[in-house]
C-alpha cells in the first residue's frame, strides 16, 4: 500500500511599492521608461552617495502589516545584503533581517477544504536590484539601474499551506489586501508581486518537516499551482525511491513543465548581514501608528458584506465586484451617479467582463470614466436608446472612454419614438406579411418576432422594441 | 612677502582688503607646489587650469559682494576621498584612478558656496586605510619636517600640504585619527567633529559609521572658521545632525579660567615616548597656569579601543569597497573570462595590500558562525566606550592627551608590522567609537626636531569647548613652520 503524504509549502512573496519615487533616492519608479533614465548617484551606487528613506514606503509597509493582522515594530532597522552581483550597483542590497517592520500576523483564507489562518512571519522592507539585458548579437551584458531602488515589501508566511489551492487563496487574499490598500497593483506579469515557493512533504501525521526546497519568481498563480504540483510528486518520487530530497534553490520552468536545481544549500551565499551604517533606526510613534490603522481603507471583506446590506445585491454579484479594486471602484462611483447599483452591476459583471476576456484584459486596466456608464445606463433606462445599441455603445465606452450622448447624437442611434411614424411603417410591415399575421391569429405567438424583427430591420435598430411591441399588438 | 605662511583667515582679509587678488594667492600656491611636490609628493592631482579659472570668477564673486565670508577667495586642497564633479578623485588607488564623479561632496559644496578655490586633491592612505599615508597607489607622502619620514594618515597629503605651505588649508577626513595624528606628525591643527556635524555625502565611505570630514589648517581660528563654514544638516545624509550651536569661531576665546581638563592614566603609560610624554604634560602645565583645573584620571576599556575599531571599520569597510568590482566605473582588469573572472581580477589588481587585508578582515568577522563573536562584540564594545567617555564627561570639559604613541616615524617603518602599526592608533580611535569631537594641536618637537601634537578631545557636540582650550593653548606658542615651508 502506497503511504500518504502532506505537502507543507510556506511563501516569499515581494511586492513593489506603488511609490512616485524609489526607496532611497527621488528618482521615479515609472515602469518602461528608457534604460538609465531614471538614475541618480544613489541608485547606481556611485561613490560616496547615500540613502535617504522614502517616509512613504515606510506607510505602505505599516498598512500592509495592519491589514494582514502583523504586530508592528516601532524600532526597526535596516540591514545590508552583501552579494556580488552586476545588477545590484553596491553589491549590496539594503534590506531588513533582524528587526523588520511587521512580524508574527495572518490571514484568514477560504477553500473547498475550509477556512484557515495563514500565519505571517515577518514583513520587511528592501530595494529592488536593477535589470540586465543581454545583447547576444553584440555578446555584451547591458545593465539598467531604473528598476533598482524601487521598493519592496518581502511578505514571509509561515509553512501553513497545504496545497496549491491554499497557495492561490492566500495570493489572492495578499493582492486584494494590498490592492485595497493601494500599496501595489500586485500585478504578476509585469513582477509587480512575485512569489518564492518553499516546499517539502512528509507523511501525513509525521510531526517534523521534510527537507525543503525553495523554488524562485514564477511568474503567474497558474503557474505557481503547476510548479507545486510538479514538485511535490517529485519530492514523493525520491522519498519513494529511499533517497533524500536536498535543499536547494530550483527554478520552474512553466513551458516545459519541470524544475532544476540552480544551487544547493552547500554553495549558498553567505550575505555577511549587518545593520546599515548609512541609514538611522525607523522610529514609528503611537500617534503614527495610529494615524496609519485610523486611514486604513475599507478592505473586502468589508464592502462584500456592505455591497449585500446597502445596495441589496446578491452575494453573487458582490463577490464578482469585490474581486478587484478597480471593478468595486467603478461600481461604487457609477452608482453614486445614477443611483442604479443592479444596473452598474449588470454591466460590470456582464458586458465589462465579457470584454475584459476577449482581450484578454485585467480589470485594472479599465480605463473608461463612472460618469460614461451612468448616462449609458440612464439613457438606456430613459428609453433615449435601446439595448442593442447600448451594448453597441458600451463598447466604445470600453475602448475608448467615448461620452455616450455625443457618440449617439453623431451616429444618429436614438431610439425612434415618434409613435406616428412608427404606426406607419409597422401597418406597411403588416400589409406586406398577411401569412405572418394570419400565424398570428391562429395563435402561433411566435409570427410577432418576425414581424418585430422585420419593423427593427426597417427603423435600422433604432426602434423601441417595446413600443414596437405595443403598436403591434394594437393594429393586429 | 611669502603669502604661503599666512593663515587662511589672514589671507582672506588681505583678498577682503583687495592687497591681495585672489588670482596671486591661487598663483602662488600652484608656484610652491610646483617647487616642493618631488619633495613632498602631497597631491595626487593639482587642477591648475580649473583653480585659476575658478579664482577670476571667485574675484568677480567678491568684488560684486557675492562671496563675503572670512575665507572667500582662498584656495584649498581637498582630500581625494571627497567626490569633486569632473575632478579625478581617486582615494589614492588604483581602482579609482580614473574616476571622475558626477557630483561634488556637500561639505566641499559649503566651501565653494563660502568662495574657496578648489587646487587640488591630495593624497591619502588608499580608502583611508594607514596611518602613514604609505599605502597610496601613486607613492607616499613625505613630512615636511624630515623627508625620511612619514606625514602620518590617513590625511597625510592634506596635513603634509599645509605643513609644507603648498596650500593654505585643506580637508581631510577622519574615520580612527586620520585628521588629528597626521596633524600632530606635521605640526599643523585639525579636527574631527562630532559625529553628524559635516555631512558625509560625497565622501567615499571607509567606515561609514565612524567617518567624518574635518579642517586641517596652521591654527585653531582657522580650524573654527572652515568648521563653521563646512557644517551643514543636510537632508541627503541620514546621519547628518541638525545643530544649532555651530558657531565655533565664537569659541575662540582665550579663557580656560575654571575648565576642568582630565588626563586619562592610561594615555601617559607603556608604549608611550618618554619625549611625547613630556611635551603633553608641559602642555597640561601651561592649561594649569592659564587656570584650569587638570588632574589624571582612569578612563575604563582603552585596550579594547583598537581591537573594536578594527573590526567595526574593516566590516563597513568590507561592504562599502564591494561596489568597486570593475562593472559600472574604475579599474577594471584588461583580460578576463566571465563575470566572476573579472570582478576576481579587477579587485585584486586594483586594490593594495593594506586594503585587501582589510576587506578580508572585515568579511571574516560579517561571516555567519563568526558575527556575534566578532562584530556584535564590537558593537557591544563600542558602546560600552562611549558610557566611560559619558562618564568622564560627567566630570570633565576637555579630555587632553597625545594624538600618537610616538613622533613620525620612518618610511617603511610601518609597512612591515601592519600590527604595530594598528596599536598606534590607540590614542584615536575610541573618539571615533564614541562620536566624539577632538582637535589637535602642535605643542612641541621631539629631540630629532618632528612635532608632537596636543589632542583634546570633548563630549559631543562640544566643539566649542576643545576649540577654546586648544585656542588657549595655542596662545602660549608661536605657530613653527616647518623646513620644507621655510626653503
Amino acid at each position: 500500500m502506497t503511504k500518504e503524504y502532506e505537502t507543507v509549502i510556506g511563501l516569499e512573496v515581494h511586492v513593489e511599492l506603488a511609490t512616485k519615487t524609489k526607496i532611497f533616492c527621488a528618482c521615479s519608479t515609472a515602469f518602461g521608461s528608457a534604460p538609465n533614465t531614471h538614475t541618480c548617484p544613489v541608485c547606481t551606487g556611485m561613490p560616496g552617495s547615500l540613502p535617504v528613506l522614502n517616509k512613504k514606503v515606510v506607510e505602505y509597509a505599516m498598512a500592509v502589516g495592519v491589514a494582514t493582522n502583523c504586530e508592528i515594530n516601532q524600532y526597526s532597522k535596516f540591514d545590508r545584503k552583501n552579494y556580488f552581483y552586476p545588477d545590484n550597483p553596491q553589491n549590496y542590497q539594503i534590506s531588513q533581517l533582524y528587526l523588520p517592520i511587521c512580524h508574527d500576523g495572518g490571514v484568514e483564507i477560504e477553500t473547498a477544504a475550509g477556512k484557515k489562518t495563514v500565519g505571517i512571519h515577518e514583513i520587511h522592507m528592501e530595494e529592488d536590484a536593477g535589470k540586465l539585458v543581454h545583447d547576444d548579437w553584440e555578446d555584451v551584458s547591458l545593465v539598467d539601474y531604473n528598476r533598482s531602488g524601487v521598493p519592496l515589501i518581502e511578505i514571509v508566511s509561515e509553512p501553513d499551506m497545504r496545497s496549491a489551492d491554499e497557495v492561490i487563496a492566500y495570493l489572492e487574499k495578499l493582492r486584494m489586501i494590498i490592492q485595497y490598500l493601494g500599496a501595489s497593483d500586485c500585478k504578476m506579469q509585469e513582477g509587480s508581486m512575485r512569489a518564492d515557493v518553499n516546499l517539502s512533504v512528509r507523511e501525513k501525521g509525521a510531526e517534523q518537516f521534510g527537507t525543503r526546497t525553495e523554488m524562485k519568481n514564477i511568474g503567474s498563480f497558474k503557474a505557481i499551482a503547476r510548479a507545486i504540483e510538479a514538485e511535490t510528486a517529485r519530492q514523493i518520487d525520491i522519498i519513494e525511491s529511499g533517497e533524500k530530497v536536498v535543499q536547494e534553490t530550483r527554478r520552474w520552468n512553466d513551458e516545459q513543465g519541470y524544475s532544476y536545481a540552480m544551487r544547493s544549500k552547500e554553495d549558498a551565499q553567505d550575505y555577511r548581514y549587518f545593520p546599515e551604517p548609512d541609514l538611522v533606526p525607523i522610529v514609528i510613534s503611537d500617534e503614527w501608528l495610529q494615524q496609519i490603522k485610523d486611514n486604513q481603507p475599507e478592505l473586502r471583506d468589508e464592502k462584500l458584506a456592505r455591497y449585500e446590506s446597502e445596495f441589496g445585491l446578491p452575494e453573487y454579484d458582490a463577490q464578482i465586484l469585490t474581486s478587484e479594486k478597480k471593478l468595486a471602484d467603478l461600481f461604487e462611483a457609477t452608482t453614486k451617479l445614477c443611483e442604479k447599483p443592479k444596473k452598474v452591476s449588470n454591466w460590470l459583471m456582464g458586458e465589462t467582463m465579457r470584454l475584459l476576456k476577449e482581450h484578454e484584459m485585467d480589470a485594472a486596466d479599465l480605463k473608461f470614466s463612472p460618469a460614461n456608464l451612468a448616462k449609458l445606463i440612464e439613457m438606456t433606462e430613459a428609453g433615449t436608446i435601446n439595448g442593442s445599441v447600448a451594448k453597441e455603445v458600451f463598447e466604445q465606452i470600453f475602448a475608448s472612454d467615448v461620452d455616450p450622448e455625443s457618440y449617439v447624437e453623431e451616429h444618429g442611434l436614438k431610439s425612434d419614438n415618434d409613435e406616428d411614424a412608427l404606426r406607419a411603417t409597422i401597418e406597411q410591415i403588416v400589409k406586406d406579411n398577411p401569412q405572418s399575421v394570419e400565424d398570428y391569429h391562429n395563435g402561433k405567438e411566435k409570427a410577432i418576432g418576425f414581424l418585430v424583427g422585420q419593423t427593427m430591420k426597417a427603423t435600422k435598430g433604432k426602434a423601441n422594441p417595446g413600443i414596437v411591441n405595443k403598436i403591434l399588438k394594437e393594429i393586429l | 612677502m611669502n603669502l604661503l605662511s599666512l593663515t587662511a583667515v589672514e589671507l582672506g582679509k588681505k583678498i577682503k582688503a583687495h592687497e591681495v587678488t585672489v588670482e596671486e594667492a591661487t598663483r602662488a600656491a600652484l608656484d610652491a607646489i610646483h617647487k616642493k611636490e618631488d619633495k613632498i609628493n602631497s597631491f595626487v592631482t593639482v587642477d591648475e587650469e580649473g583653480a585659476l579659472a575658478r579664482a577670476k570668477e571667485v574675484q568677480k564673486g567678491i568684488d560684486d559682494g557675492t562671496y563675503t565670508g572670512p575665507l572667500a577667495g582662498v584656495p584649498v586642497a581637498i582630500k581625494d576621498n571627497m567626490c569633486t564633479k569632473g575632478l579625478l578623485t581617486t582615494c589614492s588607488s588604483k581602482i579609482l584612478y580614473n574616476f571622475l564623479p558626477t557630483y561634488t561632496a556637500e561639505a566641499v559644496i559649503n566651501l565653494e558656496k563660502a568662495g574657496a578655490v578648489i587646487i587640488g586633491k591630495t593624497n591619502m592612505d588608499e580608502f583611508a586605510m594607514g596611518s602613514t599615508t604609505e599605502t597610496s597607489a601613486f607613492g607616499a607622502t613625505k613630512n615636511p619636517w624630515n623627508t625620511e619620514h612619514v606625514p602620518g594618515g590617513s590625511s597625510g597629503g592634506s596635513c603634509a600640504a599645509v605643513a609644507a605651505e603648498e596650500c593654505y588649508y585643506a580637508l581631510g577626513s577622519d574615520t580612527g585619527g586620520s585628521i588629528r595624528q597626521p596633524s600632530s606628525f606635521c605640526g599643523v591643527t585639525g579636527i574631527k567633529p562630532t559625529y553628524g556635524t559635516v555631512s558625509r555625502y560625497g565622501l567615499i565611505a571607509y567606515g561609514s559609521s565612524l567617518d567624518q570630514i574635518g579642517p586641517v589648517a596652521k591654527d585653531v581660528t582657522d580650524c573654527a572658521t572652515i568648521l563653521e563654514i563646512i557644517t551643514s544638516y543636510d537632508k541627503k545624509d541620514s546621519t547628518s545632525v541638525k545643530r544649532e550651536d555651530t558657531d565655533f569661531t565664537s569659541a575662540l576665546v582665550d579663557d580656560v579660567k575654571g575648565m576642568k581638563i582630565g588626563i586619562p592614566r592610561d594615555y601617559l603609560g607603556e608604549g608611550l615616548d618618554p619625549e611625547v610624554k613630556d611635551a603633553i604634560l608641559a602642555a597640561a602645565k601651561k592649561l594649569e597656569e592659564k587656570g584650569a583645573i587638570v588632574e589624571e584620571f582612569d578612563l575604563s576599556l582603552v585596550e579594547y579601543a583598537i581591537p573594536a575599531y578594527y573590526v567595526i571599520a574593516a566590516a563597513e569597510a568590507s561592504s562599502n569597497l564591494a561596489r568597486f568590482d570593475g562593472v559600472k566605473y574604475g579599474y577594471r582588469t584588461e583580460q578576463y573570462e566571465g563575470l566572476h573572472n573579472m570582478y576576481k581580477k579587477s579587485r585584486s589588481e586594483g586594490f593594495g595590500p593594506e586594503v585587501k587585508r582589510r576587506i578580508m578582515l572585515g568579511s571574516f568577522v560579517l561571516s555567519s558562525g563568526y558575527y556575534d563573536a566578532y562584530y556584535l562584540k564590537a558593537l557591544r564594545t563600542k558602546a560600552l566606550i562611549k558610557q566611560a567617555f559619558d562618564k568622564a564627561f560627567a566630570k570633565y570639559d576637555v579630555i587632553i592627551g597625545p594624538a600618537a604613541p610616538t613622533t613620525a616615524p620612518k618610511l617603511g617603518e610601518s609597512l612591515s608590522d601592519p600590527l604595530k602599526m594598528y596599536l598606534g592608533d590607540v590614542y584615536t580611535v575610541s573618539v571615533n567609537l564614541a562620536g566624539l569631537p577632538g582637535i589637535t594641536v602642535p605643542c612641541g618637537q621631539d629631540s630629532k626636531g618632528l612635532p608632537i601634537g596636543l589632542q583634546l578631545i570633548g563630549d559631543c557636540f562640544k566643539e566649542k569647548n576643545i576649540i577654546r582650550a586648544a585656542y588657549s593653548f595655542e596662545q602660549t606658542r608661536e605657530y613653527k613652520h616647518s623646513p620644507v615651508a621655510e626653503a
